[in-house]
């Protein structure tokens, strides 16, 4: 194993919020059990007054789940140095076969935290908690998504052997195993660039409608799933081009370092951001007619509906941009 | 949103004023907070720097060394394994080096003698690093003895110091001319202690590596890649062990914090009764929390790493000199380059801020829940 | 303005020192007037207090306040509504130590969100209506008796409230200072407000400020009386 500092952080990192998950659950299963908002017993008010603790400690594993995934990049592409043929991180998260698995759920546990805060935020509006068990049932449907990511990740970390030398012999009979990143199959550039455009505009579109009419939100949430999956090919499939000026470098990872303005970090924040505000709005939309919710729900989903379709705009803009910008010209355009 | 704003700024001028209330438990806090981050810091900064400095010193290394093996050991390598060396297509130049130990029973010390290919020195004098100039407190002009393989004695002068900027790894070095070398260890001209070789594409260093184990096969070849890679994982491992090491005082630091926040006087909690009987909501309460743990996180963060980068980088982590020394008699004085990047800071936030944070969450939600009608009573 | 059906409230229910502080009660109080809760300690006049102001959750009964029912609210929307209607001076001062007779006086405002200098603003000139603003920047520990009662009525209507509610708050106050106190609650109803105190010290409900006495025992209303 790699002792790293960051590979021991963000081990440590993980430990903690698996930690917090687990003790959230206890609490969340009695809410599912016992809750009732009528009673004035005192069982229900510690009921009550537990649910301020566990929305802190999930908006604590939100927050962490953020940085986290940007540091486990980060510390992946540090490592890329340790094994042969490895580039930057992807090579590092090939290396064995817990690297992209880990970072997968990584991904998933930070939308699905976002939109439980989003749930949570809703919940506390309504003057008698509408969504509570609904909300601690999903809570105890991801925990374990949770835990499941602390262990993904630290079979990564753990099973990882740099390639040293070894005593007598030098390069040839150390480990000889190539972990050159092959050149996956991208989607073709041409129709991924028009899929992404089409999907972007048509997300936006129906969010600004949603945000003027407040109808549509299933039709947006779903866009807005789609717009996600789009965009992560896109950035495989050509994005990155363009900004490394290279045909063949494809990477994914590369784009957060330095040398690239960081540039990175706005496009995935913007088009994570994007995607949980988006998948928000839908999620919300089964509970419109729930009593306590009636007047409010409208107004916040417009809003998020809003504040996606600005962020997935922005995207798209800082996209254009870069293309245009671009020393790369790719034949065809 | 501008009530939101209104609001922490409203709120954060009670955490700022509750913190000032209690200045000696929380100046007791933060010392012990600011000493951990300190702690870790220097660690990864150190750490971190060294393996720069290393990777750094090794750019400017030969791509590949071939060295000749018996039985298991390096041995001294015949000068004609150039002429197979050279006819490999793709070996831009090689060359023989010389180099190896001397022990200095005056000082007690262990030289490392190296022949430089292009320094300008004339037979009989030396360049010297300052860890052997301070040793034998010998600087420029003076005459240094030196014991050969056969008993004799002979004198060199010293031309002049090694400089100090490359100090980590030219502190026990002297460099010399050829025949110095040969005359001092009786090495006959047709051996060399190693080859180097440069290639002109570094993608066929392995092609070429497995040549030359064909045509040589009593040699072994060392990529300078290898080099680094084996360098930064035990920097890595050494500096990962050490943190292992502080992971008990780190637990240590967080039951001290859990105790701090759990542990409200008698007056903090009528303080908090009061709030929450004239109007303060749980979640406020749990906001001023979380505003006095930031507070306080934020300041012993940034004491602590600017205290780290001190040490390291102003003091040469004067604090970890015993236990990096070890036996060294030349221990070198040696000033690192700062290098410090977000992800070191990123670590360490992760090893201190969150730790603190997730201990206190409890406590402060525990605090923040006192029913508002326990002042009535 | 305020009602309460059948309300009850048990501590530590199923436990062995289980104990029914409120027993049912039904009780109406009407606005713009002053209520006095009289009884011996131990009788619940606290605890029904807490029920009104919107404190405590009642175990069973219902309670309405202003019109809307209070029963089920969760604490969120309980301590908004106690914020913007109630106005609470206590037996014990429970005035913050440490820090100043201003702060004080603005902190129940802090949680609703306006600007810190309005919120200043207004703590001033409640301090001046009652004549106490000299001792803004002074220590609370540094007041006097009849100063600090002062500070608390100010603090108390920060947030403007419509009724304002005293729990025994003339106990440790002397005979003049009781009958300041009275004059200025009296004021108070003049401008609108509804008052609510727990008392059983005579010069309280018997002054002419006072309406209605209402006598608890036992968690019970003993008699509606006059």
């Amino acid at each position: 194993m790699i002792l790293h500092p960051s590979v021991l952080a963000l081990i440590a990192g993980s430990l903690l919020v698996s930690f917090m998950v687990l003790y959230s659950a206890r609490p969340a299963l009695q809410v599912l059990r016992k809750w009732d908002i009528q009673s004035g017993s005192e069982q229900q008010l510690i009921l009550e007054r537990k649910t301020y603790l566990i929305s802190t400690l999930l908006a604590f594993v939100f927050g962490f789940e953020l940085l986290s995934f940007f540091l486990f990049i980060f510390t992946a592409d540090q490592i890329h140095g340790f094994f042969i043929g490895a580039m930057c991180a992807a090579g590092s998260l090939y290396v064995n076969p817990f690297g992209y698995p880990a970072l997968l759920v990584k991904m998933a546990n930070f939308l699905l935290a976002g939109i439980w805060l989003i749930l949570n935020h809703v919940d506390n509006r309504g003057y008698d908690y509408p969504l509570i068990k609904k909300k601690y049932l999903f809570f105890l449907l991801f925990a374990p998504l949770v835990l499941g990511e602390t262990i993904l990740q630290a079979g990564y970390f753990l099973r990882l052997k740099p390639n040293l030398i070894t005593s007598c012999c030098g390069t040839l009979f150390s480990r000889e195993t190539s972990y050159l990143l092959t050149e996956i199959i991208f989607a073709p550039r041409i129709p991924a660039m028009a899929a992404f455009y089409v999907v972007t505009i048509l997300a936006v579109g129906s969010g600004l409608f949603t945000f003027l009419r407040g109808k549509g939100r299933y039709l947006f949430s779903g866009l807005s799933a789609l717009a996600f999956v789009v965009s992560l090919i896109a950035i495989l499939s050509f994005i990155s081009l363009y900004i490394y000026e290279l045909p063949t470098h494809h990477c994914p990872f590369c784009i957060l370092q330095k040398e690239y303005g960081y540039i990175g970090y706005p496009l995935y924040m913007t088009l994570f951001g994007g995607t949980i505000f988006g998948l928000g709005v839908g999620v919300l939309t089964p509970f419109r007619n729930i009593k306590s919710l009636s007047r409010i729900l409208p107004a916040i989903q417009r809003r998020l509906a809003l504040t996606a379709s600005i962020l997935f705009l922005i995207f798209a803009g800082l996209v254009t941009v870069l293309i245009l910008r671009s020393n790369l010209v790719l034949k065809g355009f | 949103m501008k009530s939101w704003i209104d609001r922490q700024r409203n709120i954060i001028d009670y955490t700022l004023s509750s913190l000032l209330r209690r200045k000696r438990k929380n100046a007791a806090l933060y010392i012990v907070y600011t000493l951990v981050v300190f702690l870790l810091a220097s660690v990864i900064f150190f750490t971190h720097s060294l393996k720069k400095e290393g990777a750094l010193v090794l750019k400017e290394a030969p791509e590949m060394v071939v060295q000749r093996i018996v039985a298991g050991r390096h041995e001294l390598i015949p000068v004609s394994y150039l002429d197979k060396i050279k006819n490999i297509p793709g070996v831009s130049a090689a060359t023989g080096r010389l180099w190896g130990y001397y022990y200095d029973p005056i000082s007690g010390a262990n030289y490392t003698l190296m022949v430089s290919e292009d320094s300008p020195l004339s037979s009989g004098r030396i360049e010297i690093g300052e860890g052997v100039s301070r040793a034998r407190l010998a600087f420029e002009g003076d005459t240094l003895e030196f014991r050969t393989y056969d008993g004799s004695i002979i004198e060199l002068e010293v031309s002049g110091l090694i400089s100090a900027e490359s100090a980590l790894v030219s502190s026990d070095l002297i460099l010399m001319t050829e025949d110095d070398f040969r005359r001092l260890f009786g090495i006959s001209e047709e051996l060399a202690t190693d080859l180097v070789l440069r290639v002109g594409n570094p993608r066929e260093l392995s092609v070429i590596a497995l040549k030359i184990a064909e045509l040589l096969p009593d040699t072994r070849q060392i990529l300078r890649d290898e080099i680094l890679r084996t360098y930064d994982a035990v920097f890595d491992w050494r500096g990962g062990l050490l943190l292992v090491i502080l992971s008990g005082g780190l637990l240590a630091f967080i039951i001290f914090a859990w105790d701090k926040a759990s542990g409200l006087s008698a007056e903090e909690r009528r303080e908090i009764g009061i709030l929450k009987a004239v109007g303060w909501e749980t979640s406020d309460v749990i906001q001023a929390k979380f505003w006095e743990g930031l507070v306080v996180s934020l300041s012993a963060f940034s004491t602590g790493i600017l205290l780290g980068y001190a040490h390291v980088f102003f003091t040469a982590a004067k604090l970890f000199e015993p236990v990096l020394k070890g036996w060294a008699v030349l221990y070198p004085h040696f000033k690192l380059t700062p290098f410090v990047d977000g992800s070191q800071l990123a670590s360490l936030f992760f090893l201190s801020v969150v730790p603190y944070t997730v201990a206190t969450i409890i406590p402060s939600w525990r605090a923040a829940i006192v029913d508002p009608d326990t002042v009535m009573r | 303005m305020i009602e309460l059906k059948d309300a009850r409230k048990t501590f530590n229910a199923g436990k062995p020192d289980e104990f029914m502080a409120i027993r049912g009660i039904n009780l109406s109080i009407e606005a713009n007037k002053a209520t006095v809760l009289k009884g011996p300690s131990g009788s619940g006049k606290t605890t029904l207090l807490s029920l009104i102001g919107c404190m405590a959750r009642p175990t069973s009964g219902r309670i309405w306040v202003l019109g809307k029912e209070i029963t089920s609210l969760p604490e969120r929307f309980l301590t908004e509504i106690r914020r913007k209607t109630f106005g609470f001076i206590f037996q014990q001062l429970n005035l913050i130590r440490g820090i100043t007779t201003l702060e004080n006086v603005m902190l129940p405002a802090y949680p609703l969100g306006g600007a810190y200098s309005s919120i200043k603003k207004r703590a001033l000139l409640l301090l001046d209506l009652l004549d106490i603003a000299p001792k803004a920047n002074s220590r609370v520990e540094r007041l006097s008796g009849g100063e600090a009662q002062r500070v608390t009525i100010a603090r108390a209507l920060m947030n403007d409230p419509a009724v304002i509610i005293a729990d025994e708050a003339t106990a440790h106050l002397d005979t003049e200072l009781t009958l300041e106190f009275l004059e200025i609650l009296g004021k108070l109803k003049d401008d609108g407000k509804t008052l609510l105190l727990a008392s059983h010290d005579p010069l309280v409900y018997e002054s002419k400020v006072v309406d209605r006495v209402v006598n608890l025992r036992d968690g019970n209303i003993a008699e509606k009386g006059e």
